[in-house]
């Protein structure tokens, strides 16, 4: 299977990821190849093969349903680019 | 004082503990050789000497008081994958500009409550998507061996690499590192330096940027077999904040080393024979199964059907995993934000911005496999080869090995820049070919120096054992190790 450059906008899109025509060409060839390369796996018979969800056979660790952590607002925006009050600064987004 | 450096983690342990050294002494000789050739190499990209002299005298207090930790005024450097609080953690992204955790991961909190004393954070592949350490926004790191008779500056490997450069040029006594396809093995052999990759679920991921989380693992570089176990044994534990970590007790490792492998089963897989493998791996490899046969061990024939679907399996699972993880990256929570005309725009530049091409490339290709219509096809189906990759590994334990024994890299350290891996990402790819399908079956491996090649660079063997099974890693790998001695540069810087 082979990706066109409409494609690869779309998916570009998708991840949020702007990507400008020269780049996006760029980036066909790339996936295309990747692609190619990952095309092999066809050949295996996997017919009746369970997919793998985890590598090591262990059931759910659970704990009790209590909070165990919390009033970290601060910890929380800290890194924030933009931050007020504990709150995450962004963009408008509602008109 | 600079020849307090040569000590492995071993060595300075006993000289610690004897008083024949201060953990200051220590601490500042390292900063001293990082101050000298940080420039050179480029293996740092932070360092914190002010933490390490204030840790390395309590440290000394401790060794004083006799209450000595396992690690207790030993001097770590660690991959800037693992968050440390308060500390450069960016896991050498653009994205992550300025990011300080408020937290400390799992791993070096271990390593701090055992008594290590950290340097600083290491350079590394941006998100360990790379094989040359080439990939990281803080430009490449330069490996401390040199071809003979050539000036030409040369890869580490990657992602960890670091953390290999730094462990083999003796700017810190060991280093943390993660594998999530070769990570730390692949930069291991292209050093001279022992690593391991423990099996999954040993070493906590809590704290550790995440890339692919069913495939990462964190575990150490260092200068030989022992002190590769002695870190690993701090590195290790159970974690309620992982739920993946096994509830497993962490065995102390260097209990293993210099045990006999007298009649031990190590296994030499066919499919690792591969084209185009140079006649110096080969013989290597060959050289490993003698020294194997003269220490009493048993080498058998085995067959690992489905070792080339592993690479491309992992080329699908892998980016999969990282277009999800890496999607908190969008200008709000933290690191780099550009501005953007509504909140889409802003999120689609800051990522095409933060993020280099090697990570986009890896974003859009999980993007692109998990899209509705393609999920089956690429995704369930590599699922599938991997549930196969692992039966391989579990039908030869079954059948009495106890090891596997492959080479570690297609090749020895590649030059800086090198046109052929950068003009196509498969080539880099390649270069986890012996390492990547034992990160999909989730088992131990670790690389262990074994020989230089005919221009002078160290080539490594890997040794794959049985889950949860390090120890016989151990005590194998020090065979390889007593056999080909080991693998120092020499001092060009």
């Amino acid at each position: 299977m082979t990706v066109d450059l409409e494609t690869v906008k779309r998916v570009a899109k998708l991840s949020r990821i702007a990507l400008d025509d020269a780049r996006a060409e760029k980036m066909q060839g790339d996936l295309n190849g990747i692609l190619g390369f990952v095309e092999q796996l066809n050949e295996v018979d996997v017919e009746g093969v369970e997919p793998m969800t985890s590598v090591v056979q262990m059931e759910m660790r659970k704990r009790a349903d209590k909070v165990t952590d919390g009033d970290k607002a601060d910890d929380v925006t800290a890194n924030a680019p933009a931050s007020e009050d504990h709150f995450f600064m962004v963009p408008k987004v509602i008109e | 004082m600079s020849e307090l450096t040569n000590l492995t983690i071993a060595e300075a342990r006993e000289k610690l503990l004897a008083k024949e050294i201060t953990a200051v002494e220590l601490t500042d000789s390292y900063l001293k050789a990082i101050d000298a050739a940080n420039e050179t190499f480029n293996a740092y990209v932070e360092v914190t000497p002010d933490n390490a002299r204030k840790w390395a005298a309590i440290s000394d207090e401790k060794i004083a008081k006799g209450e000595a930790g396992d690690l207790e005024g030993v001097p770590v450097g660690i991959k800037d994958l693992f968050g440390t609080e308060g500390v450069h953690t960016q896991a050498c992204s653009h994205i992550l500009d300025g990011f300080k955790p408020r937290y400390e991961s799992t791993v070096t909190q271990n390593m701090w409550d055992d008594g290590a004393v950290m340097l600083g954070k290491l350079n590394m592949d941006e998100f360990a998507m790379g094989s040359s350490n080439e990939t990281s926004y803080y430009g490449a790191v330069k490996n401390p061996w040199k071809a003979e008779g050539d000036d030409t500056a040369l890869v580490p490997g990657g992602s960890s690499g670091g953390s290999a450069a730094a462990v083999a040029a003796h700017l810190c006594a060991g280093a943390t590192a993660t594998d999530t396809g070769g990570s730390i093995r692949q930069p291991a052999a292209f050093t001279g330096t022992v690593g391991i990759k423990p099996t999954y679920g040993r070493c906590s991921r809590w704290g550790i940027v995440a890339f692919a989380s069913s495939l990462d693992q964190a575990g150490p570089i260092a200068r030989d077999v022992r002190d590769a176990a002695i870190l690993l044994k701090s590195m290790a534990s159970v974690d309620p904040k992982d739920t993946t970590s096994v509830d497993l007790p962490v065995p102390d490792y260097e209990t293993a080393i210099g045990k006999s492998v007298k009649g031990m089963k190590i296994g030499i897989p066919k499919e690792y024979r591969v084209d185009g493998m140079p006649a110096e791996i080969e013989a290597l490899w060959q050289q490993g199964i003698e020294w194997y046969k003269s220490a009493g061990a048993e080498i058998v024939d085995i067959s690992l059907p489905h070792t080339k679907y592993a690479l491309p399996a992992y080329y699908i699972v892998a980016p999969a995993e990282a277009s999800s993880n890496l999607a908190r990256y969008d200008g709000v929570k933290y690191g780099l934000r550009m501005t953007g005309d509504d909140i889409t725009d802003m999120y689609e530049k800051t990522r095409s911005e933060g993020f280099g091409d090697e990570v986009q490339r890896r974003i859009m290709i999980g993007t692109y496999v998990l899209s509705s219509g393609y999920y089956d096809a690429y995704y369930l189906r590599a699922q599938k080869v991997r549930t196969l990759i692992k039966r391989d590994f579990e039908d030869v334990f079954n059948a009495g090995v106890d090891a596997i024994l492959t080479p570690s890299t297609p090749s020895s350290a590649f030059a800086i820049g090198d046109t052929e891996m950068a003009s196509d990402p498969i080539k880099m790819y390649l270069q986890d070919i012996f390492t990547v399908a034992v990160n999909m079956a989730g088992l131990p491996g670790i690389s262990v120096p074994a020989g230089l090649d005919g221009k002078g660079l160290p080539l490594g063997l890997q040794l794959i054992g049985k889950p949860f099974e390090e120890e016989t890693l151990f005590q194998a790998s020090q065979v390889i190790e007593d056999a080909a001695g080991r693998f120092t540069p020499s001092k060009w810087w």
